[in-house]
């Protein structure tokens, strides 16, 4: 009986299948390392949708610095593609919500029932004046040490717990003649860390008043985060802006160096393409200061106005939503599911490891990747951290930050 | 309207009108686009930057204002720093490297056409193709800094294009004073020739103006102050393995340049001055050199061009994101496709036409006049 239901069921899904034809375009930046995750969310597409030409367009660029460019070029010309990756919260809202360019998705997550499988600070995180704007495929954990276990015994070190011990740890292992105990890479994995540095210095609490304007950024209190992050890059590689994120883990698998700030990707690349195994070949823990705290970034998908090819987009978006889409895609990606629903079994250990805490820890929003503040922020951000990287003046990127959180409306 | 009477005139005018109605659109209508666009504060508004139909103020040169004496726009003033110094180091080392191999392949060794195009080959690559093959060799950890390691020496501790420090620090608050300097420095040299040349008339505006601009430059010129605070900036040392990259790329055509000019010299001008007593230094010194002028300065402004709006190269080598090997043409990437500050972005854009029009202009200028003379 349940057999022939679920061939019925195959078969209804099959009609509307093929009813459906045509393209769908998917915009996003998951080549390299993430491409086979995106691979295997559109083989299930085609699985259900057989008719449909699944383009994608993928542009190359971690974080999606050069993705973000060729979006902007496309929507400004009237051709947007029918669903682009977008980082979920403010790098969306920010940007494309403000400007009346995104559909709202709120009845879908309705009809969906997603309302009650989301979590409700993802479900706000999406939300612009109470319209949800786009479908969370993932959860990243961005402020995540990354080190080799085997390394620490042998240099007879602990995982700090806050960023004063790391400083001792840093001075320890120094001595040991490690030249830069803290691998580091290029401009925007320096502001990764520097969130890190934030929430461990300022706390959850305050560290979210920054985002909401109830905490200046030339407060005393966010200066002192300055202050501190200065004293933690002289523990780092002084090459960092010409090493990629991969890299700087590298160094700590070749024992280089003994921790690498990095967001829970670093975990996927770690096992997919260097074979290693969770808890043995590499170890984690959360950033000095912030256990507890789970600040985290998710990969969502929007409707841009005006697409060609609608249907399809919101069946693509109705896939990503869905239990199946998500544990299909998020083993592979080396992320968590963002519904509460999905299946632990099918993760490893380090991604069980991140669902628990998912569950249990106090969330905040990611700087660097577009959670908390809106893309013409995060972009000045980096001209904060170089005001700061040459000048080593804790006030002046203070005051640089605050005019620019100003300029663009931060928090209002 | 007698032009008009001659069949073949019309026929030329209007084979060339459509060329000149799209280049009045796409070249000369975009540039005012662009310029008006910079005086208006298109991004200011987050909910405006990307919106289908952006409302837009006119604001008038404040983006030019923000740029040149803003609180963040630091990077921008560090960056038109960086493109002087580039360019300065770019063509003196494309001059003297192409002048160099000009004059040994001039003397026709064995296998000339071999080397010749051995130099020239780079020219042919464009230069994101340079810029990847010169960042693999500049590696901080590996490439270059390796080679000593053949002969059994400690390898290479320089940061190619990572370093980030920086020499010959100069605040910006003193500009105006040093621009006020080097112009009338500019000017008095051009006094001197025109007394030397008989123009006195000349001689006495070039004098005078030098004279009223020093006068200015230390009373006025000193206590004017862009910024409330110093704010150093200077030669960032991650670009030398820019200038080696964009050397290697451009020498090559330089070569071809002199490598011409030296053969059209005619052989007996040089047998003339030997004949005369002079050695092969006052040779070259006396007579071939001042003979290379006018190829000095054709070159001069081709490489002047390049180096102000090179992009492609900086981005393969080091990143948009690298501020030590930033230049104004990549902010102006980030600052119209990353931070939705279109507006801003177009300022710099008008600023970088600007510095390209300074060195084309009087070239332009100085050719037209001499093709009427002819």
């Amino acid at each position: 009986m349940k057999k022939l239901f679920l061939t019925l069921a195959a078969l209804a899904l099959g009609t509307v299948g093929l009813a459906q034809s045509g393209k769908l375009e998917i915009f996003s930046w998951w080549a390299g390392d993430e491409g086979p995750a995106l691979q295997a969310l559109i083989d299930l597409y085609k699985k259900r949708y057989p008719n449909v030409e699944v383009i994608n367009a993928t542009v190359t660029g971690g974080s999606g610095v050069n993705a973000r460019a060729v979006l902007k070029t496309r929507m400004l010309g009237g051709d947007p593609p029918d669903s682009f990756q977008v980082h979920a919260g403010q790098e969306l809202i920010g940007t494309w919500v403000v400007a009346d360019r995104m559909e709202d998705l709120t009845g879908l997550f309705n009809q969906e029932g997603w309302m009650t499988k989301f979590p409700k600070g993802l479900i706000d995180l999406l939300s612009y004046k109470g319209k949800i704007y786009s479908v969370p495929v993932n959860i990243h954990r961005s402020n995540v040490m990354w080190y080799v276990p085997a390394k620490l015994r042998e240099w007879g070190v602990q995982p700090p717990k806050t960023w004063a011990e790391f400083l001792t740890v840093c001075q320890t292992l120094k001595s040991k003649g490690l030249e830069a105990p803290l691998a580091l890479g290029e401009n925007w994995t320096q502001q990764h860390l520097w969130e890190s540095v934030a929430l461990g210095v300022l706390g959850a609490a305050d560290y979210a008043n920054l985002w909401t304007g109830k905490l200046r950024f030339n407060d005393p209190k966010a200066v002192a985060v300055w202050n501190t992050f200065g004293r933690v890059l002289d523990c780092a590689n002084k090459d960092a802006s010409g090493l990629s994120w991969q890299q700087a883990v590298d160094r700590v698998l070749e024992g280089q160096a003994a921790f690498n700030i990095m967001g829970d990707w670093a975990a996927g690349y770690m096992t997919t393409t260097k074979g290693l195994k969770p808890g043995e070949g590499f170890g984690w823990a959360p950033a000095p200061g912030t256990a507890g705290v789970f600040m985290m970034l998710s990969d969502s998908f929007g409707l841009p106005k005006g697409v060609k090819n609608r249907t399809n987009a919101l069946n693509w978006l109705r896939l990503l939503g869905s239990k199946e889409g998500q544990d299909t895609f998020n083993p592979l990606k080396g992320s968590i599911a963002a519904r509460t629903d999905s299946d632990p079994s099918k993760y490893n250990a380090y991604l069980q490891s991140a669902m628990r805490d998912w569950k249990s820890n106090r969330i905040v929003g990611s700087l660097v990747h577009g959670a908390v503040a809106p893309e013409s922020f995060m972009s000045q951000f980096g001209t904060v951290m170089e005001i700061y990287l040459s000048s080593r003046n804790a006030q002046a990127a203070a005051n640089a930050a605050q005019a620019i959180a100003t300029q663009v409306r931060l928090g209002q | 309207m007698r032009w008009f009477n001659n069949k073949d005139t019309l026929y030329g005018f209007l084979v060339i009108l459509p060329s000149l109605v799209l280049l009045g659109i796409f070249v000369y209508g975009f540039i005012f686009q662009t310029f008006y666009t910079s005086l208006t504060d298109w991004g200011k508004d987050p909910a405006q930057a990307l919106s289908a139909n952006p409302q837009i103020r006119f604001i008038g040169f404040e983006n030019y204002r923000e740029l040149f004496t803003g609180l963040v726009d630091s990077r921008f003033r560090q960056d038109l720093v960086n493109t002087f110094f580039f360019t300065v180091f770019f063509i003196l080392g494309c001059l003297s490297v192409g002048l160099g191999l000009a004059i040994v392949l001039d003397r026709s060794p064995r296998g000339e056409g071999f080397f010749r195009t051995i130099f020239l080959f780079p020219m042919s690559l464009s230069f994101i193709v340079t810029g990847t093959i010169w960042r693999w060799m500049l590696q901080p950890q590996g490439g270059v800094n390796q080679l000593p390691t053949l002969v059994g020496l400690p390898k290479g501790e320089f940061a190619w294009l990572t370093s980030r420090e920086q020499i010959w620090q100069v605040s910006w608050n003193d500009l105006p004073f040093i621009t006020a300097l080097v112009v009338s420095a500019v000017l008095i040299f051009i006094a001197i020739t025109a007394f030397r040349g008989g123009e006195r008339r000349r001689g006495y505006i070039a004098s005078g103006s030098a004279a009223l601009l020093l006068l200015w430059a230390f009373t006025l010129g000193r206590s004017l102050q862009p910024l409330p605070y110093d704010e150093p900036h200077g030669f960032n040392l991650a670009f030398i393995g820019i200038i080696l990259a964009a050397v290697w790329q451009m020498s090559g055509y330089t070569m071809a340049l002199y490598l011409a000019g030296l053969r059209g010299i005619p052989e007996e001008l040089r047998e003339a001055a030997r004949v005369d007593g002079a050695s092969e230094w006052q040779l070259y010194q006396r007579v071939i050199f001042p003979l290379l002028a006018p190829i000095t300065l054709s070159a001069m402004i081709i490489l002047g061009h390049i180096s102000l709006k090179i992009f492609d190269l900086i981005f393969a080598m080091a990143g948009a994101d690298n501020a030590p090997t930033d230049v104004p043409a990549l902010l102006m990437y980030l600052t119209t496709f990353r931070a939705n500050q279109i507006a801003k972005g177009a300022a710099i854009g008008m600023i970088l036409l600007l510095l390209v029009a300074a060195v084309i202009v009087p070239y332009l200028y100085s050719q037209l006049k001499s093709e009427v003379r002819r």
